[in-house]
């Protein structure tokens, strides 16, 4: 039974961790989803956040900025920009750069776009706050 | 005949010659297994990145809202050469194999009567073009602070590869550098980049869910890909300048060695014979005596 899947992460650089995973959970452009085994093939863009990958050795967390993901029904691959274990110092500063910059564009627009930024900018306040 | 101090000294600074060769040569081994390492490891990102343009880009090509990226301008007026060179000399033919490869292309374009802008990173190139090339070089990017390339700095070429392509400056983009074939085969190589050239077995036969939609994350990926293949360029020829140096030097310190063969020879031959003309005169005097 297909209770495991192929799960890769991946930067410009190098393979940052790969392995078997019962589920990965992905912060997703459009919200988050997790992947688990005998999903149906997806491909997202990813929005700064926290990737929780249950594996064989229980959970692991990594914080990533951007990129995409590819999932398929054996295996979910992540294509990451920049991606660090979230217990160190180096994800939280990764996500409060960009915290400032997602606060610098909402001071800079007006209405709607504004509200999207100022949202934009809570949440990954939380996600700074949780990790 | 060259005297004997002479061919002393000329022995002595092609043995110090020698030895700096062969410094080089052990360094550049050493940054050449790193610099393969890197290339290994970018490898999967590349590949998976190329995978899902190719197969998004097939089953969006033909539509009206296709990317300006992966459709083109709808022009092929102006060409930007993205020139990319080492920033140090000695090493071989690398540099001049690039821009040799650059310059026919863009001799090419012109006769077409089309307008050419290159975009230089690395000194020797940017050298070597400013010749004959001066009034085409529009921008250049320097790496020469950089020990190792990374990422970031595939994102600085891109980004003003970007904003060129969107100030409308160019309508297509080729990139220049050379491809890592083993130490003593690198090849010069051009990939266009914008807009994306999509092979032609590619297919959409994976169907997949894309969130947002397919435009979307194309729209996303499409600079991520420009940028990866940039960043697959300079990993590729940080490989190939040092496969380059090494053999290069390699060639050098068995040169130097030959010269020093030679010289010894040449010294050993002047020693004896003046040992020999001495002998002729002192028995030559005794004999008139």
């Amino acid at each position: 039974m297909a209770d495991m899947l192929q799960f890769d992460l991946v930067s410009p650089e190098r393979k940052l961790a790969s392995g078997q995973a019962r589920a990965v959970q992905i912060p997703g452009a459009d919200g988050d989803l997790t992947a688990m085994p005998d999903h149906a093939p997806t491909i997202t863009t990813l929005r700064p956040g926290v990737l929780v990958v249950e594996g064989e050795n229980g959970e692991e967390r990594y914080v990533v900025t951007g990129g995409f993901a590819e999932i398929s029904p054996e295996a979910t691959t992540v294509l990451a920009e920049r991606a660090y274990p979230a217990a160190g110092d180096e994800a939280r500063a990764a996500l409060q750069g960009i915290l400032e910059e997602v606060r610098g564009k909402a001071g800079a627009a007006s209405g709607a776009e504004k509200d999207v930024f100022d949202k934009t900018a809570d949440d990954l306040a939380k996600v700074i706050d949780g990790l | 005949m060259p005297n004997l101090k002479d061919l002393k000294n000329r022995i002595a600074s092609v043995k110090s010659t020698r030895k700096i060769t062969k410094a080089m040569q052990m360094v550049a081994a050493a940054k050449l297994r790193r610099a393969q390492d890197a290339a290994v490891a970018a490898r999967p990102y590349a590949d998976k990145m190329a995978d899902v343009v190719n197969s998004l880009a097939a089953s969006v090509e033909g539509s009206d809202t296709a990317p300006k990226l992966l459709a083109g301008t709808g022009s092929e007026q102006t060409h930007l050469l993205v020139v990319m060179t080492a920033e140090r000399g000695l090493c071989g033919g690398f540099n001049s194999s690039i821009v040799k490869l650059a310059r026919i292309h863009a001799g090419k374009l012109l006769a077409e009567g089309k307008t050419v802008k290159i975009l230089t990173v690395g000194k020797k190139g940017r050298e070597q073009l400013k010749r004959d090339l001066g009034d085409h070089l529009v921008a250049h990017v320097d790496l020469s602070e950089v020990k190792r390339v990374g990422y970031e700095n595939a994102a600085e070429v891109a980004n003003k590869v970007f904003d060129m392509f969107d100030a409308g400056e160019f309508d297509v983009a080729t990139i220049f550098f050379n491809r890592f074939e083993s130490v003593i085969s690198q090849i010069p190589t051009a990939t266009q980049v914008i807009p994306a050239v999509v092979p032609e077995d590619a297919d959409a036969d994976t169907l997949y869910d894309y969130e947002p939609s397919e435009e979307a994350i194309l729209a996303d990926l499409l600079p991520r890909a420009v940028t990866t293949q940039i960043f697959t360029a300079l990993l590729e020829n940080g490989a190939s300048e040092q496969g380059a140096r090494m053999s290069a030097m390699d060639n050098a310190t068995r040169n130097a060695g030959d010269m020093i063969d030679r010289l010894t020879t040449e010294y050993n031959r002047s020693r004896q014979a003046a040992i020999t003309k001495e002998l002729i005169e002192i028995i030559s005097g005794a004999e008139a005596l």
